[in-house]
């Protein structure tokens, strides 16, 4: 069975459900299955978040593997670093370099750890490593919340199987009207980020 | 046709919908909670959140009564409330279909068990159907709808975690409307006193038989051949994995959980060299068909805790030797990362109240909600917590048999319960304790919402899941009115008059109550901008940390004579509440400017 693994993950506000939508239904637009999964509840904000997407001709699982998954995009340096076991080797590491140091840090010996032991740790597991500037990306085109667009610009560029244009539909259609330059704008900003390695 | 992208919760909202449903109530309960606030959506249905699951359950029969399609929707320990009127309605029966959702958890992740609610199918002698993905979820809504109309009894549908929260492909279609079926009176079969209960009781054993006879052909209950040597019996989430870990075997794949068909598993088994059956939490379908007398294997090769996934399945397959190992070892996750649990929100008003019983030293049963999260470091104020609208009659016991003394003094209890869940179950442990007059101090937590599930509307609120006009019902009037001689109601913030008030609850021979309002910041706001260290006075010595304030962050600037760090707030976190202004002892803390409203 020929599949593609995702996964997605950050912290509670930054938007890893809706990008992890967007994938899914990228998958969905080149006409294979899609499934995607996450739970939900725990209506805090800051909590961890996880989502896995999975495209395929005939997919049953939601759920990926440990050591299964082909594209790991880690919206904040944290929880790309927590999730990289599930990188399968030789599989790409979209990192965003988006700190957001949880509170359980203040009674804690542990440090939040700087950007380049993430990278260092990431090297282990695979030489496909993109480490974006997102937030700061974001900011320069007037719109941090389209630091995820710039991520998924950057993901199409890494899988050059998918038309550029099934990822653009899907983002217009998903991002509020008034917003829509902005995500374009976005997209073609990390598409060419993501164009640093070759895919 | 169309076809779209749904969560199983959503799908199952559209194939009631789809289906004809007018009625549907439910309580919020994680993985359970979109069912109901998709379904508020579509035209023509009547939805509403139920102060607690048995209250939706009953309306909802009470509709099927009436003649009109009606569905109730709860996770898995939802049902243990509603039990009693899943009970009932089986031996009632139905008039217009009625559909029982359960949701359970199975890993428990946002649980507090994971008991396998397909035991309550068997229990309550009702059928149960179990979707895998999001597109049987709307057609084994929709099917069940017939069934029960057809056989004349409640149908629970199954789902889980991994159904309810997985988005796969769904096929819409369009509504089926019914006319209302005609209510007749006919106490025999609507009236369960004894003497009607025994007429009723060979019914629902008839109604099993052919229910189990219908299984043996049902659509639903299919088999998928592949290699014969190893024949897998499963359903529900646990099918999934299975699938794509044996992709060479034979499947018996079973949409219906209960009643389980014979024949076809006898078939099935006859057909196959070995038959293992894997399946999420209990041994249910395992026990049965090992009750049959068919040689089967299941909860020898899969663990009976937990929720399955690919690698869990994968795993017990290669330690029984059904698949060869590939011998190696998975990669581990990295040590020593920043853990980041669930916590209060930056001003959320369970923590002014929890920051002082702390400080009063008294045991504490707290109750299910938002502020479970009070266990948690650096509170870690909570003793007990069990299922909701517990923590009022737990404290009653212990108060009737005693904590010891501390200090020379005896040691004193609280009962701590949120607003919702006051109305869920509280109130009979209340009244329970005013008469037989038990001296507990209850407070409750009153943000005005449903918080931990999403911030739904209740009883405390009085907004209404469609937008209907509700009504706010007052916690404090309801205890006076209950004959609670000591209630006050304060505001979280107001530190003051929030510790005077518990200790003179604490102090009070009887019954007290004590309603604290805590703002939820997800619907209230505070007027101040954020608030900001003021980095000569700090001294880092962590006293705000331990409010666990998740604005409240380490800085990087080191205090000279401590060598500790000083504190820093996020602005953009902080929502301008003032606690750790009024923890810390250094006016280390400067108040955010008023934030002025334009109207």
């Amino acid at each position: 069975m020929n599949i593609t693994n995702f996964l997605v993950t950050g912290v509670g506000g930054q938007g890893t459900l809706l990008a992890a939508d967007i994938i899914a239904e990228v998958g969905l637009a080149q006409g294979l299955e899609a499934k995607k999964s996450e739970v939900h509840g725990m209506a805090q904000r800051g909590g961890v978040v996880v989502s896995h997407v999975r495209w395929g001709e005939r997919v049953y699982s939601p759920l990926v593997s440990v050591g299964a998954v082909d594209y790991l995009i880690g919206q904040e340096i944290v929880e790309g670093m927590r999730f990289l076991h599930y990188l399968k080797p030789g599989g790409l590491l979209l990192l965003s370099s988006e700190t957001l140091p949880p509170p359980s840090l203040t009674l804690s010996k542990i440090k939040y750890p700087a950007p380049e032991e993430a990278l260092e740790a990431a090297r282990k597991v695979t030489d496909r490593v993109v480490f974006i500037a997102a937030p700061k990306l974001a900011e320069e085109l007037g719109n941090r919340r389209v630091a995820n667009t710039i991520l998924l610009g950057a993901l199409s560029a890494q899988m050059p199987e998918v038309d550029p244009k099934f990822w653009l539909d899907v983002i217009v259609r998903r991002v509020p009207q008034k917003a829509v330059e902005v995500n374009r704008e976005a997209f073609e900003l990390g598409r060419k980020m993501g164009q640093e390695i070759a895919p | 046709m169309t076809k779209t992208l749904l969560s199983g919760n959503e799908a199952i909202a559209r194939g009631a919908w789809e289906a004809g449903v007018e009625i549907a109530a439910a309580y919020p309960g994680t993985p359970s909670t979109e069912i109901l606030q998709t379904l508020a959506t579509y035209d023509g249905v009547y939805a509403e959140w139920s102060a607690n699951e048995k209250v939706a359950l009953d309306v909802a029969i009470g509709a099927a009564y009436a003649g009109k399609r009606a569905l109730a929707a709860m996770k898995h320990v939802g049902l243990n409330v509603a039990s009693e009127s899943l009970f009932y309605s089986s031996y009632t029966g139905v008039n217009a279909g009625l559909v029982i959702i359960t949701a359970d958890d199975p890993g428990m992740h946002s649980s507090q068990n994971e008991q396998d609610n397909r035991n309550y199918a068997r229990f309550a002698k009702v059928p149960m159907l179990e979707p895998s993905n999001s597109q049987e979820a709307k057609d084994f809504t929709m099917l069940a709808f017939d069934l029960s109309e057809q056989f004349d009894t409640p149908v629970l549908v199954r789902s889980t975690t991994r159904v309810s929260h997985a988005k796969s492909v769904v096929a819409l279609g369009e509504r089926t409307t019914y006319p209302q079926r005609k209510y007749v009176k006919n106490p025999a079969k609507y009236v369960m006193v004894p003497s009607n209960a025994r007429g009723r009781h060979p019914v629902i054993e008839e109604r099993l038989e052919r229910l189990r006879e219908w299984a043996e052909t049902a659509e639903v209950n299919r088999i998928e051949w592949g290699d014969r040597k190893l024949g897998i019996v499963s359903a529900g989430a646990a099918y999934n994995y299975a699938r794509e870990v044996f992709p060479e075997a034979s499947f018996l794949k079973l949409g219906m959980a209960w009643p389980l068909p014979e024949r076809l598993i006898r078939e099935f088994a006859a057909a196959v060299d070995e038959l293992v059956v894997v399946e999420e939490l209990d041994p249910f379908i395992e026990n049965w068909i090992r009750a049959l007398g068919i040689p089967v294997r299941g909860k020898d090769i899969f663990p009976m805790v937990g929720e399955f996934t690919l690698g869990v399945v994968r795993e017990a397959a290669e330690r029984a030797g059904l698949l060869p190992s590939d011998g190696g070892a998975p990669v581990q996750p990295l040590a020593d990362l920043p853990s980041r649990p669930p916590v209060m929100c930056a001003g959320c008003g369970h923590r002014d109240v929890f920051w002082l019983l702390r400080k009063l030293k008294v045991v504490i049963n707290s109750d299910i909600g938002c502020y479970s999260l009070a266990v948690v470091p650096p509170l870690e104020a909570t003793d007990t917590i069990g299922c909701m609208g517990a923590s009022i009659g737990v404290a009653s016991g212990m108060a009737r048999a005693g904590l010891g003394t501390q200090r020379g003094r005896p040691r004193k209890n609280v009962a701590v319960i949120g607003d919702s869940t006051f109305f869920h179950s509280g109130i009979p442990a209340l009244a329970s304790a005013v008469y037989n007059q038990t001296p507990i101090t209850v407070v409750v937590l009153d943000n005005r919402n449903t918080g931990m599930t999403g911030h739904q509307g209740n009883p405390a609120s009085g907004d209404t899941l469609q937008g209907r006009p509700g009504k706010r019902i007052d916690i404090a009037a309801v205890a006076r009115a209950m004959g609670v001689e000591y209630v006050a109601a304060v505001e979280s913030r107001d530190w003051d008059a929030l510790e005077k008030a518990l200790r003179e609850a604490l102090d009070f021979p009887g019954p007290a109550v004590v309603v604290s309002h805590d703002i939820c910041v997800f619907r209230e706001h505070y007027t101040r901008e954020p608030y900001r260290i003021i980095e000569d006075a700090c001294n880092g010595c962590t006293l705000c940390f331990r409010i666990g304030c998740p604005a409240i962050l380490k800085s990087d600037v080191i205090d000279v004579d401590s060598g500790r760090p000083k504190a820093y707030i996020d602005p953009a976190q902080c929502v301008g509440c003032g606690q750790c202004y009024d923890v810390c002892a250094r006016q280390a803390i400067e108040p955010g400017a008023p934030i002025e409203f334009q109207l």
